[in-house]
């Protein structure tokens, strides 16, 4: 009798994600097919690129001068035993370019813009504004879930290029100012190790990938919870737990493809 | 006796396996105002979204203006709805916009019209429900009521064939209630439009409708006039429209008998 | 929030955002040396090229002055050869010396240029006829053993 119950609690769990994930592929599907009002008035657009992207400025600029200074000082006090400390410049940059930018920016993301757009449209639909618009004839993946969509995917990049940028800064301002690594060799060790095409546009790519990732979920998860207060904050929670799964996954799978043999 | 604009033909509905609606049949004639009423939970809100397109009838058919709305393609549905209006239960305002974005979300989406000539629609709009002057507002500053009339002022602002109002009266205060009853009667008569409310404020939709259905587990178990309800001698609406605490309603949940758990024995 | 505040406001994020990554491409990578100016293709054989990679520089005296763009193994000598672009504006003689060198104990390797004093410059698709291999440490640290043991006896 245990057994059986056990065996059905499985097969009820495998059946809901089967499910989940069939319905969070449709909806992927139907948010890029109703996208032309993103692009036709691109206002909308930019309102929420105002609300994911901007607002998650502070957040990311803070972050990234940090986790910079960080990797200055570690970084300096592994490459002193070695006598490398000129290579201090190229550790940071391409420790910030290829993995941590994209990778905490997206993390940082997730938390802030993607946690909001979850409770901001599970909100929505428990009060019926969801519902309100459908029935005005507007279709609300067009209107509400799209534009959200496109400012996430537009926003990632940015975010992650300016928290890199501002990590190098830390990391100089550490390395450079305060300990007094030279200047010269700080800069010119850097830009002989990170490659353009190699380093920074795969960092691109990867916050791209990332911003999809984070926006996808977060809206999937605001549209599908269920029309309570539980079920707006059980899909909040469930957004940052899934996206920063996904940005570890994703980050290992397009590293793997990225960098291998390089 | 004029055309009926919405008709429901045995019109039967289930979740699952749990039926909601039980072969309704229902006629609203153009220009009228009838309410459906209930108790809550008795499948009120599922007519209403039967006639919205948002479900769809496992047996019979809804009809709209003389199409069955379940055998719309998506663009014909979206066309029809265009025509309809619905008040939600709390409004169902846009909380991220002003009370003039609300009321003009409509026009802007479905119309080309310059955004002068949106302005004065608005401002006719919310002086309609005699909130001029809110436009600046966000939904979170206003009063309950203040909100319903809002919702109110932007069901109506394509001036819809067909108002349906789900619950208008939940959870408003006597003047507001009044005047949000007072509204919906004369929107009705200005549009010349046909409107649906769904109800369980029986005293209040009493004064101002013209017909009434009487819906119960599903099925409709009376229907008539105002007065005809009032001198109703089916016991369920006598006892709904007097508020009785006893009656085919019972006051306890159906369950097993109160002594016999307690292990008292007659 | 006023319309035009929240669309300053991105603005500045948008402009910002491609800031950075300029930054990033021109300051912190070699966007900058990338086709800064036409170049042309050189070749080299060595018979070593250790840890030399794709986009490593190519230097003389110290100065950037291309790029490798490919290393493959020639099968008809079994030696690895090397293609370069160099930039257009820097020629070198017929008897350049092409090195495999390695910037300080643990830095990346990169071929260094030492020019001879032919007349005759190289043209696009020439070949250095004269390359140094790049040094492999454990063969260093073996060579020493050996000497120093033979040096004993």
């Amino acid at each position: 009798m245990n057994i059986v119950g056990g065996l059905r609690g499985i097969g009820k769990r495998v059946v809901n994600a089967v499910w989940r994930t069939g319905y969070g592929a449709r909806f992927f599907v139907m948010t890029l097919r109703y996208s032309g009002m993103s692009f036709r008035r691109f206002r909308l657009t930019v309102r929420e690129i105002f609300f994911s992207g901007v607002l998650s400025l502070i957040i990311i600029l803070v972050a990234g001068m940090f986790v910079g200074m960080v990797l200055g000082l570690q970084g300096y006090e592994t490459l002193k035993r070695y006598g490398s400390e000129s290579a201090l410049g190229s550790l940071v940059a391409l420790s910030l370019v290829r993995e941590l930018g994209p990778v905490l920016a997206a993390l940082l993301f997730a938390s802030r813009a993607g946690s909001a757009m979850t409770a901001e449209i599970g909100l929505m639909k428990a009060t019926e504004q969801i519902d309100a618009m459908e029935l005005m004839a507007v279709n609300p993946i067009a209107r509400v879930v799209a534009p959200r969509f496109w400012a996430g995917v537009i926003s990632m990049p940015l975010l992650a290029a300016l928290f890199s940028a501002m990590g190098v800064f830390g990391g100089y301002v550490v390395g450079v100012v305060n300990i007094g690594v030279d200047e010269g060799s700080f800069w010119s060790q850097m830009q002989a190790s990170v490659d353009f095409q190699h380093d920074i546009l795969n960092g691109v790519i990867k916050s791209l990938v990332f911003g999809l990732a984070v926006t996808a979920i977060a809206l999937f998860e605001g549209y599908d919870a269920p029309p309570t207060a539980e079920g707006v904050s059980g899909a909040t929670t469930r957004t940052v737990v899934e996206s920063s799964l996904a940005i570890l996954m994703l980050d290992f799978i397009l590293t793997a493809f990225m960098f291998q043999g390089a | 006796m004029s055309a009926s604009l919405v008709e429901l033909h045995d019109v039967n509905f289930a979740y699952d396996s749990r039926p909601i609606l039980k072969g309704i049949n229902m006629s609203f004639q153009k220009g009228k105002l009838i309410a459906i009423m209930g108790l809550s939970g008795c499948g009120k809100t599922t007519i209403l979204r039967h006639i919205g397109g948002v479900l769809k009838p496992t047996r019979g058919q809804v009809k709209v203006d003389g199409q069955v709305i379940h055998e719309l393609d998506p663009q014909g549905l979206y066309a029809m709805r265009r025509k309809m209006g619905m008040l939600f239960q709390f409004g169902a305002l846009f909380t991220d916009m002003t009370v003039f974005d609300n009321v003009a979300f409509q026009m802007r989406e479905h119309t080309d019209l310059p955004e002068e000539i949106i302005r004065d629609l608005v401002m006719m709009k919310l002086h309609a429900v005699g909130l001029y002057g809110t436009q600046d507002l966000m939904p979170g500053e206003l009063s309950g009521g203040m909100a319903r009339r809002v919702a109110l002022a932007r069901t109506i602002a394509l001036d819809p064939m067909l108002i349906m109002y789900d619950e208008p009266f939940a959870g408003l205060d006597p003047i507001s209630l009044t005047v949000v009853g007072e509204l919906i009667r004369r929107l009705n008569d200005a549009l010349g439009a046909t409107s649906i409310v769904v109800t369980h404020d029986v005293q209040e939709s009493l004064k101002i409708v013209d017909y009434v259905y009487f819906v119960s587990n599903g099925a409709i178990i009376a229907e008539g006039s105002a007065d005809d309800i009032r001198a109703s001698g089916e016991a369920f609406v006598k006892q709904f429209v007097h508020g009785e605490m006893d009656g085919p309603i019972p006051f306890h949940y159906p369950g097993n008998d109160f002594n016999t758990d307690l292990g008292v024995h007659a | 929030m006023e319309r035009t505040t929240l669309d300053l406001w991105v603005g500045v994020f948008v402009v910002a955002g491609i800031a950075a990554l300029v930054v990033l491409a021109l300051k912190v990578g070699n966007l900058s040396t990338y086709n800064v100016s036409e170049s042309y293709q050189l070749q080299a054989h060595f018979t070593n090229v250790g840890g030399l990679k794709p986009t490593a520089s190519v230097r003389s005296a110290g100065v950037l002055v291309g790029r490798v763009v490919s290393i493959v193994l020639d099968t008809s000598n079994y030696d690895a050869k090397v293609t370069m672009s160099i930039d257009k504006r820097y020629q070198f003689p017929k008897d350049t010396f092409a090195n495999i060198l390695t910037s300080g104990l643990l830095g990346e390797q990169y071929i260094g240029l030492i020019p001879g004093g032919d007349d005759k410059m190289l043209q696009n698709g020439d070949e250095f006829k004269k390359t140094q291999s790049a040094v492999v440490l454990e063969d260093l640290i073996g060579k020493f053993l050996y000497n120093s043991s033979d040096a004993k006896k």
